[in-house]
């Protein structure tokens, strides 16, 4: 598209996409019209606090906040929160809005992020049973953790991925008897070296968290308030509860983009500048699934996907493609331990481990896993080492392998791989 | 409430009353300083929140934590001795009147 410098560019969702989305477009030059239009009743927030400091209670509500809402009208960006949008008319170039009101674009960015699941289970419905995704969920489990607490309650979570596992180690900080179950044979499998499941398995352990792996759910049992009061598992066992959180994966909010005819496949499909089949129109975060090289989909759900890819969808309608290229990152904070991911770990055939995993948890092991496929490094996941993450994005990105016997040697310095400048 | 000037690269300056316990990262951001990114939203895991601390600032500061370290050895930036997290300073009463200067460039 040509250079959208006169204009309004419409963007669908006000979160971290969306917002850099706008900031990147006025840092690029653009003075056209900028609306940011969000579903929430709230301007842009942090979403990885809320699993983790928030809910702790360790930083304040107004600490949340991502950009105040004064600051973006200061950069010329229209901020409406509580509107949701109902359709897009691409013939027409409007966006149809609920209650009526259609607004024409020249530019329009979806960045409407992800839904968690739910599960098809009998009391799931109960109020008690939450999902985590905005501040408002937050603030739900945290008034319900606070009832637990009250009552001696014991908290169950449902899924052992990173949102589950953050949760049930906020929970235990404070105090309260908290249950993980997880389907799967090992914790957040799709992501970690099984050696790394086995070490966040016995980390929640030896904090007193009790983990029930392959875990076989019935329902959930109701009392006559509609309230949860247990899950009911398979093997005919109880495990009491007042609060149930549900952490069992998203999925990308594709549906506008579906109805508009744009492609779907478990997200909007973008190529790697993040453009859709229709020239005005472009995506950005959570709801994007990028068609690679190779012609795979990668879907990630992580901040920098999102930073990256609301720089780039600003650069798209700018008309200066700039591809996201980057390797992967991620990072979790559980109890003590910050897990950085650098790089995709999938199809990994061969593993070296660099540092201390240490037979004991608490005396604060640092070490990092490095995964190889057909001997390359593919990506690192470090506990409590930036350093050896830092350097892995730097490994990765110049695409340079050490091999697995010099990443599992400490007295090695990989840093002399990096090609200098 | 402390009140912090943060002075961007290209000179634009901006004074805030950082409430107590609020980090510097987490003021900046939400009042528009440009020059702080906080993309990871105070984890300390992303270190575009890079910022150089004053005289003032360093004395009442604890000496950066191991991780915090780690993350200042890969600013964009040119790190100097009195290079910090913004995202790791807590704001106290004793900040009153610091000065933090901010990198010309977070990524
Ligand atoms: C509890 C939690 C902890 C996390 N921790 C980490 C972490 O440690 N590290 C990490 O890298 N990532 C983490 N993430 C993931 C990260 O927050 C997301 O990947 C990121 O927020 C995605 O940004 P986004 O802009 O795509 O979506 P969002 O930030 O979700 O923003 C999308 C917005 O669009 C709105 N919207 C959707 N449809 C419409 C519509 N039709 N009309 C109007 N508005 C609409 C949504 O309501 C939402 O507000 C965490 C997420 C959660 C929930
Ligand atoms: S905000 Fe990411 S390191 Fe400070």
């Amino acid at each position: 598209m040509s250079a959208a410098v006169e204009g309004h560019i419409v963007i669908i969702g006000a979160g971290q996409a969306g917002t850099q989305t706008a900031e990147a477009l006025r840092s690029g030059g653009y003075t056209g019209a900028i609306t940011m239009l969000g579903d929430e009743p709230h301007g842009p927030y942090h979403r990885p606090p809320l699993s983790k400091a928030w809910l702790a209670g360790e930083m304040g509500e107004a600490q949340l906040v991502m950009r105040a809402p004064e600051m973006l009208a200061k950069k010329g960006i229209t901020l409406r929160t509580g509107v949701t949008v109902e359709a897009i008319d691409r013939a027409a170039q409007k966006v149809k809005l609920a209650g009526g009101e259609a607004l024409a674009y020249t530019g329009l960015v979806l960045a409407t992020g992800s839904t968690p699941r739910s599960l098809p289970l009998p009391g799931i419905g109960a109020p008690n049973v939450l999902p985590l995704r905005s501040k408002d969920d937050a603030s739900a489990i945290a008034a319900r953790l606070t009832t637990c607490a009250e009552r001696s309650l014991p908290v169950l979570v449902i899924g052992g991925g990173f949102i589950g596992l953050e949760v049930a180690a906020t929970a235990r900080k404070k105090g309260l008897a908290v249950t993980v179950l997880e389907a799967a044979p090992r914790l957040l499998g799709r992501v970690l070296a099984p050696l790394l499941s086995d070490w966040y398995a016995a980390l929640h352990r030896e904090h007193g968290v009790n983990l029930v792996l392959d875990a076989r759910i019935a329902s959930i049992e109701t009392d006559a308030a509609g309230e949860a009061i247990a899950v009911l598992m398979t093997d005919g066992s109880r495990h009491p509860c007042g609060l149930v959180v549900l952490g069992v994966g998203v999925a990308a909010n594709d549906q506008l983009a579906a109805a508009a005819g744009l492609a779907c496949d478990r997200g909007i499909v973008v190529d790697d500048c993040t453009r859709t089949a229709d020239p005005l129109i472009v995506a950005a975060g959570d709801c994007t699934a990028r068609q690679l090289a190779d012609g795979s989909l990668l879907r990630l759900e992580s901040v920098q996907n999102a930073t990256e890819q609301g720089k780039s969808a600003a650069a798209a309608l700018l008309g200066q493609p700039r591809p996201f290229t980057a390797t992967p990152w991620f990072w979790s904070d559980q109890y003590d331990r910050k897990l950085q991911m650098a790089g995709l770990s999938g199809g990994a055939d061969a593993w070296a481990v660099r540092g201390d995993m240490g037979g004991d948890m608490a005396a604060g092991a640092a070490f990092s896993i490095y995964h190889f496929r057909a001997g390359k490094l593919i990506a690192v996941d470090s506990v409590n080492s930036a350093k050896d993450h830092l350097q892995a994005r730097k490994l990765l990105d110049a695409g340079v392998s050490p091999t697995p016997e010099q990443a599992a040697d400490g007295g090695f310095d990989l840093g002399t791989l990096i090609p200098k400048g | 409430m402390p009140n912090i000037t943060f002075i961007e690269a290209n000179g634009q300056s901006t004074t805030l009353d950082v409430p107590e316990g609020w980090s510097l990262m987490q003021a900046a951001t939400a009042n528009g300083v440009e020059g702080i990114l906080g993309e990871c939203g105070g984890s300390c895991a992303c270190a575009t929140c890079h910022c150089y601390v004053d005289d003032l600032m360093a004395k009442v500061l604890a000496a950066p934590a191991q991780g915090e370290l780690d993350m200042l050895e890969n600013v964009a930036d040119e790190r100097r001795p009195n290079s910090r997290l913004a995202c790791q300073i807590k704001a106290s009463a004793a900040m009153d009147g610091a000065t933090v200067r901010l990198p010309a460039t977070q990524e």
